[in-house]
């Protein structure tokens, strides 16, 4: 099994690479059962088909990027008349078919749910159901025909134990901000949304444990902790809709990562609902805890694959007082990482966001949206970069970011900056970074892309992929420098095939070549689940649908997501 | 000509300000501090004046403890050419601000002293008026539009007022002080915080003015506006008429 996963990800990504070449390859039509506006003209592209069988010879195999396939040895390949059955999926288009096996709502289920959760927790409102079963993006729709809304972790357990016996699938559903249509339903999952689960239940000034239910709004959290003088270890854009049980479950990164690290290090504990429906109680409000395997590391970013998260205990810190922040201009790429380099040493432990965005960017903000003001209007620049400090004494840090800004200016790593003086100033500046995906939004069709990849590298693909595109789309690169993480986007006036087929899979080979992740913090989701391959070799795919199979033997949660369905259907 | 900027050092336009807990007023430690908006307009319009060729040195002045300078700075690194920092106590009052600023316009000569209208932390709108008076100058308050007239030596300010416009002409030296819509100010820029760390900020006291600080005021108490009650979402219209019957009394 395992050396047919290897030979099939070897083939799939021949396949990709050699579409018009003279291979022998059969094309099966199929259209997508989601069907939405993007995806009307996907039978018809090459990215929408299914490439049925394929022959692949050695030579062909060698020139394949994927940096596991060294492993694999010829012996094995050459044995290989391959027969595989994989499809190529685009952005919305991803191809899958509802999993006979389960079942579908009948009127007893619904006599079930209201039974145990009453009237109002169970939704088949048509409106709602439509705004449900919709990713923010308009870009994945389900059909499902009903919402669930448990108050708590009891309520859940019965409901997903029920699910389980029935096999009717489900999806998980916090507040629907992912970009990667893991929380809508692909077909008519029930869809099981956590927004009820909304109490803080214990906060610890001392050693700044907030413990939580899952469907608590970041926003409100961050504003409860305000209060006591704390902060939220992350911070998105999404803050004001997201759920932290959907922050967890995706291992949501964010701006501030690179001061206090990821979701693995900062959630203390977790209790999570499995399939079947056994509450599991990891709730630990410990720092250090090493008795056996620290499982809830499994639940975070398994994006509601592997159980349903129903309460966090995280870790937050002390709100600093003294917050600045500069928006620099700088002339090239190579600028933005020594400049990088120079913050990490100079700033040192105040460092708290280190972002850019290049003039394709900020040229979007300052054309589609509202209240963005050019910081540095006296000359376009091709790189922005925008770095916070946080700290606890406002002299010192001032006097710290100063010498090292003026040093940045000595040294032409920087051609302009301001620094800000007020908190206005500073929500301007941030406005600015945060509002590109809704700038992006406004221009018109936008495919994205969320990659992992080493500092050095990451223009590079900005670069390429504008010379791959030409006039045909805007590429606008920006994101968390100071992690690694580029927000690849590729702005056009619509959605188009032609569009989409010059960029994957040349994004997703080009980032497994340079060893990078396909996906970095958004997750992967129904978008990428086929894609898992460019950056896991496949051992560790098929170790992850065991423990898959274990936690959930049916298959029912969050299914056609996260992991390739051959493996768990 | 001479623009002189009167800058204030207040709370934060974006922190939540919170009362002392005996109730004296706002607790300014470890709160963050920063320019008064209608300062930095005053500042912003001063400047742009000085860009468009009508005057040859911008002056920030500022009173109160030593943390002015820093704001001043501030102002320094926005394009200000030099700064005054008067050392006084923390509090003080409308007058006794009109009286040092008469003093520093009578030591600089200034063709123009721009104030913002007022500030955002006691909200007194009072500075501008009462310096005007000491100085017996003609005043333009809540400014929304200024152009100068270098070879007839005045200023036509646009004010608003309630419902429109009023315009006025002004014989300089005057004292203008702005509104929130007379410009948007600018950035201070990486080159502009360098330069602004050799421009010299002058020290004087109160008593090189010449001021004696009296108050004729006392503050008796700060209290909070009571809290708003959060609102409560109804299941159905009967529960909502019940409510405004007999909760509200309003029905």
């Amino acid at each position: 099994m395992v050396m047919y996963n290897r030979i099939t990800a070897a083939a799939y990504r021949l396949l990709n690479q050699n579409k018009h070449s003279s291979f022998k390859i059969a094309h099966q039509r199929q259209l997508s059962p989601n069907f939405s506006r993007y995806n009307r003209s996907s039978s018809t592209s090459l990215a929408g088909f299914r490439h049925h069988c394929a022959t692949v010879n050695l030579n062909q195999f060698h020139a394949s990027y994927r940096w596991d396939l060294q492993k694999l040895s010829l012996v094995q390949f050459q044995n290989l008349s391959l027969i595989h059955h994989r499809s190529f999926g685009s952005v919305a288009s991803t191809v899958v078919q509802r999993n006979p096996m389960f079942s579908t709502i009948n009127s007893d289920d619904l006599i079930y749910f209201e039974k145990i959760l009453g009237v109002k927790k169970v939704i088949q409102d048509h409106e709602e159901l439509q705004t449900a079963n919709t990713d923010w993006m308009h870009k994945y729709k389900g059909s499902s025909k009903l919402m669930l809304q448990p108050e708590n972790a009891t309520e859940l357990s019965q409901i997903l134990e029920y699910c389980n016996s029935r096999r009717l699938a489900v999806v998980p559903q916090g507040g629907n901000t992912g970009l990667v249509g893991g929380s809508v339903p692909v077909f008519d999952e029930i869809i099981i949304n956590t927004r009820r689960m909304n109490s803080i239940i214990f906060f610890d000034k001392v050693s700044g444990v907030l413990v939580c239910e899952a469907g608590c709004i970041l926003e409100n959290l961050i504003s409860f902790l305000d209060k006591e003088g704390f902060i939220m270890p992350l911070d998105l854009g999404a803050k004001g809709s997201c759920q932290i049980g959907g922050n967890i479950s995706t291992n949501a990164g964010g701006l501030r990562l690179v001061r206090y690290g990821s979701l693995h290090g900062t959630v203390l504990g977790l209790e999570v609902v499995l399939a079947n429906g056994s509450v599991i109680d990891m709730l630990g409000t410990l720092r250090k805890d090493n008795t056996g395997y620290d499982l809830k590391h499994l639940f975070i970013g398994s994006e509601g694959s592997l159980a349903i998260i129903t309460k966090v205990s995280i870790l937050t810190s002390p709100k600093l007082s003294s917050v600045n922040i500069a928006f620099l201009a700088c002339q090239d790429y190579i600028s933005c990482q020594k400049l990088l380099f120079q913050a990490k040493r100079r700033l040192g432990e105040i460092l708290s966001a280190f972002e850019f965005l290049d003039a394709q960017a900020m040229n979007l903000v300052l054309h589609h949206l509202d209240g963005a003001r050019n910081p540095l209007p006296s000359a376009i620049y091709n790189f922005y970069v925008l770095i916070e400090t946080t700290g606890s004494n406002e002299s010192n840090d001032k006097e710290k970011l100063e010498a090292f800004l003026v040093h940045a200016m000595e040294s032409s790593l920087v051609s302009d900056g301001a620094l800000a003086q007020d908190y206005s100033q500073a929500t301007s500046f941030w406005h600015i970074r945060e509002g590109i995906p809704e700038a992006l939004m406004k221009a018109g069709a936008v495919y994205k892309y969320d990659l992992s990849l080493p500092v050095e590298k990451m223009y590079d693909l900005v670069e390429e992929m504008r010379i791959r595109l030409g006039a045909a789309a805007n590429v606008v690169g920006y994101g968390h420098l100071g992690d690694g993480n580029l927000h690849l986007n590729v702005s056009a006036p619509q959605y188009d095939d032609a569009i989409l087929a010059q960029i994957e899979p040349f994004v997703y080979e080009w980032t497994s070549r340079h060893r990078g992740s396909i996906s970095a913090e958004h997750g992967l989701g129904l978008m990428k689940a086929e894609k898992i391959y460019y950056s896991k070799s496949s051992e560790t795919v098929q170790l992850m649908a065991s423990i898959k199979k274990i936690l959930d033997p049916n298959g029912i949660l969050n299914p056609y997501k996260v992991i390739p369905s051959s493996l768990v259907s | 000509m001479k623009i002189m900027v009167a800058i204030k050092r207040v709370v934060d336009y974006a922190v939540k300000v919170r009362i002392k807990s005996d109730k004296t007023g706002v607790e300014t430690r470890n709160v963050k501090m920063s320019m008064n908006p209608f300062c930095e307009i005053a500042l912003e319009e001063a400047l742009k004046i000085k860009e468009a060729g009508f005057a040859s040195e911008v002056i920030g002045v500022s009173f109160g403890p030593v943390e002015c300078i820093d704001t001043l700075r501030t102002g320094l690194a926005m394009g200000a050419d030099r700064a005054i920092h008067v050392d006084a106590p923390a509090t003080l009052y409308p007058l006794a601000v009109a009286k040092l600023l008469k003093a520093l316009v009578q030591i600089e000569k200034p063709g123009l002293l721009i104030l913002g209208k007022q500030a955002i932390d006691d909200d007194c709108n009072q500075t501008g008026q009462m310096v005007a008076g000491l100085l017996n100058w003609p005043q333009g308050t809540f400014a929304s539009k200024v152009v100068l007239d270098k070879e007839k030596k005045i200023a036509t300010v646009d004010r608003e007022v309630d419902g429109g416009l009023e315009t006025l002409c002004l014989d300089l030296p005057a004292v203008i002080t702005t509104d929130l819509r007379l410009n948007q100010p600018r950035y201070a820029t990486l080159p502009n915080i360098m330069k602004a760390k050799s421009k010299p900020i002058k020290k004087m006291s109160v008593q090189e003015l010449k001021v004696e600080l009296r108050s004729d005021l006392e503050v008796v108490q700060v209290t909070e506006p009571p809290a708003r009650k959060p609102g409560v979402i109804l299941s159905s219209v009967d529960e909502l008429i019940d409510k405004l019957k007999n909760e509200a009394h309003v029905i």
